[in-house]
């Protein structure tokens, strides 16, 4: 029987469960609003390493082993790990997984790869290939900055419509059974680009692939914004929020108070990072403390989280090339 | 010229070349190595065409200080070392005039990188 | 094309909702920092001329430069310098500090890199073309004035 609902959407007949999240997250996300969320706040954001990169691995090594003991798995009980990061030749992900004795398979969607990996690992899951699935993403300000921007010791203004990479990292264990919350739905997005070409301004990039996946989503399992408790986009920033409310209001759908953002959560007002957050390990380190908590409690029963990717690399921006979005969607729902 | 005033100049137009940068960077969104090339060829042509040493009369370290004055010495060394040594003096004045400023540029972010590390940032 | 249509509308719609940076709290850093740095420049200036009345004013002027130099690179090496260009914007990066800046930040950041492969290759990743550029228009004034000098 085929799973596929629509045009772009998977209906999981046996919804995957997200049994346990862990999130870890450097000094400055430690101020923010959502502090007492997460479970592990680095005091010094080299976390006692000589380098950042290996400061990002080992986030994501003590994110993906803090999920399953919280699990109460030993690493050996993952069949894959699904992961990805912002680091050329995704390295903090290819070299977290040497220290595991599983399967992995690396992704990359830049920021939208928490929501990849598990619409990814619900496929496995939901298709019989594997019973327990770990997706973890991370990233941090430091090793994205170097990368992409400026080193850090230059003396330059950020402009008001750049975001701030979040040092952070994000473990969530899927499996087939157990308590959790189910994976319902999973709409894998498309690359839309728009022609924005400001590296400065991730947000306006990914709004239209967003709501593209968004409308895609609403239109293919024949429901409406209204029909969920919460929607949460990855790291679309101030900017990047407010167009996608209008993008969404242009194709008829109402955005109303449950639609929120990882980014512009992350970060109070005074913390000084403009548009708020962005990086993989914005939703990942949001959606494995903070809204999984939510869904604990009951306070949501139905959520869409859409993490959002901008798929650049700096030759093709310094190439003058358009900044491609993507976004990719799963519904979640509480469980038992 | 008494030394208050001298100093007053010197703020005023030193401050007045900066704001003339920023007001480009906001405009335009250049970055920061765009900003000094173009101030550096504003220095070049400055000297080139002779009004920068009467401009150096009055402003001092007010335009020296910036950039433009580094494009200027470049230029200046170019042009005293063509009248000196001809066609040599081509290759040999822009850099032998500002040497020391590249040299020490070179020389003490060789010694700082060996002593401290980037540090993490806050803001 | 279509394509280039639907394009232009949303940069225009993007553009409008941009925020703005606060304009005049901005420029006055700028122009703040920016005299400021001058100032400390010819106080050097002065107190070098003072203290050694012999040299003359170009060998002056040169030890200026290096002294700032000095100064902004070990701000650079401290981490002040950046939180400085945090507020000052082009007030920390046109006076001859800001070139020091920028070569000795991608100097340091990349150590982990090695020296050679760090140190030695990103140093000029932001200073190269204020190098480049400067000599390539020195040579460029210098034929210029040699054909002057022809006739």
């Amino acid at each position: 029987m085929l799973k596929k609902v629509g045009e772009h959407t998977i209906k999981f007949t046996m919804p995957p469960k997200i049994i346990n999240g862990y999130a870890i997250v450097g000094p400055k996300e430690g101020e923010s609003p959502l502090a007492k969320y997460f479970d592990y706040i680095l005091k010094n954001d080299t976390f006692n390493e000589k380098s950042y990169e290996l400061a990002e691995r080992k986030m994501l090594e003590q994110a993906i082993f803090g999920a399953t003991d919280k699990a109460n798995m030993l690493s050996t009980d993952i069949d894959i790990l699904l992961s990805g990061d912002l680091l050329n030749q995704i390295i903090s992900s290819s070299f977290s997984a040497r220290q595991l004795q599983t399967s992995f398979i690396g992704l990359f969607g830049a920021c939208s790869t928490m929501t990849e990996s598990l619409a990814v690992g619900a496929c496995l899951i939901d298709g019989e290939f594997a019973d327990t699935v770990a997706c973890a993403t991370s990233s941090h300000f430091s090793t994205a900055e170097r990368q992409f921007r400026y080193p850090l010791e230059l003396g330059c203004q950020r402009p008001p419509t750049s975001q701030w990479t979040v040092t952070g990292a994000g473990c969530s264990i899927l499996s087939r059974e157990g308590k959790g919350h189910n994976i319902t739905h999973a709409t894998f997005g498309k690359v839309i680009d728009f022609g924005i070409n400001d590296m400065n301004n991730m947000g306006a990039a990914m709004a239209p692939a967003a709501a593209d996946t968004l409308c895609n989503l609403f239109k293919d399992t024949g429901t409406s914004a209204q029909d969920y408790d919460l929607i949460v986009t990855g790291d679309l920033g101030k900017l990047g929020s407010e167009l996608l409310i209008d993008l969404m209001e242009h194709h008829g759908y109402k955005l109303g108070n449950n639609y929120c953002d990882c980014g512009q959560m992350m970060f109070s007002s005074s913390q000084n990072t403009f548009m708020g957050g962005s990086g993989c390990g914005c939703s990942a380190s949001v959606i494995n403390s903070y809204i999984l908590a939510k869904l604990d409690s009951g306070e949501y029963k139905k959520v869409i989280l859409m993490s959002t990717g901008a798929l650049l690399s700096t030759t093709s921006s310094q190439q003058g090339e358009t900044i491609p979005g993507i976004a990719h969607a799963i519904v979640v729902e509480k469980g038992k | 010229m008494s030394s208050v005033l001298t100093y007053l100049i010197v703020f005023l137009i030193g401050g007045l070349i900066c704001s003339l940068a920023q007001i480009l960077i906001i405009r335009t969104r250049m970055t920061s190595a765009r900003i000094l090339v173009l101030f550096e060829l504003i220095g070049v042509f400055l000297q080139a065409i002779g009004i920068f040493e009467p401009i150096k009369e009055f402003a001092k370290s007010g335009i020296t200080v910036p950039i433009i004055g580094f494009g200027a010495s470049l230029a200046k060394g170019a042009i005293e070392a063509v009248a000196k040594d001809g066609i040599l003096g081509i290759f040999t004045g822009g850099i032998t005039a500002t040497a020391g400023g590249i040299a020490a540029a070179v020389g003490f972010a060789y010694l700082f990188a060996l002593i401290f590390s980037s540090h993490s940032k806050k803001t | 094309m279509d394509k280039e249509k639907m394009n232009m509308a949303y940069s225009k719609f993007v553009e409008n909702r941009l925020p703005k940076t606060k304009f005049f709290p901005s420029l006055l850093w700028a122009f703040l920092v920016g005299g400021l740095i001058c100032c400390i420049g010819q106080g050097i200036f002065d107190s070098i001329g003072a203290i050694f009345p012999s040299l003359e004013d170009k060998v002056v002027q040169s030890y200026t430069l290096i002294i700032i130099i000095f100064l902004a690179s070990f701000l650079t090496g401290i981490g002040v310098y950046d939180r400085i260009g945090n507020f000052a914007g082009a007030g920390s990066i046109v006076p001859i500090s800001g070139f020091s800046n920028s070569v000795a930040s991608p100097a340091l950041e990349f150590k982990r890199e090695g020296v050679i492969f760090g140190v030695c290759v990103k140093m000029f990743t932001i200073a190269g073309p204020v190098i480049v550029t400067g000599i390539s228009a020195s040579i460029l004034v210098g034929i210029i004035y040699y054909i002057i000098g022809l006739f």
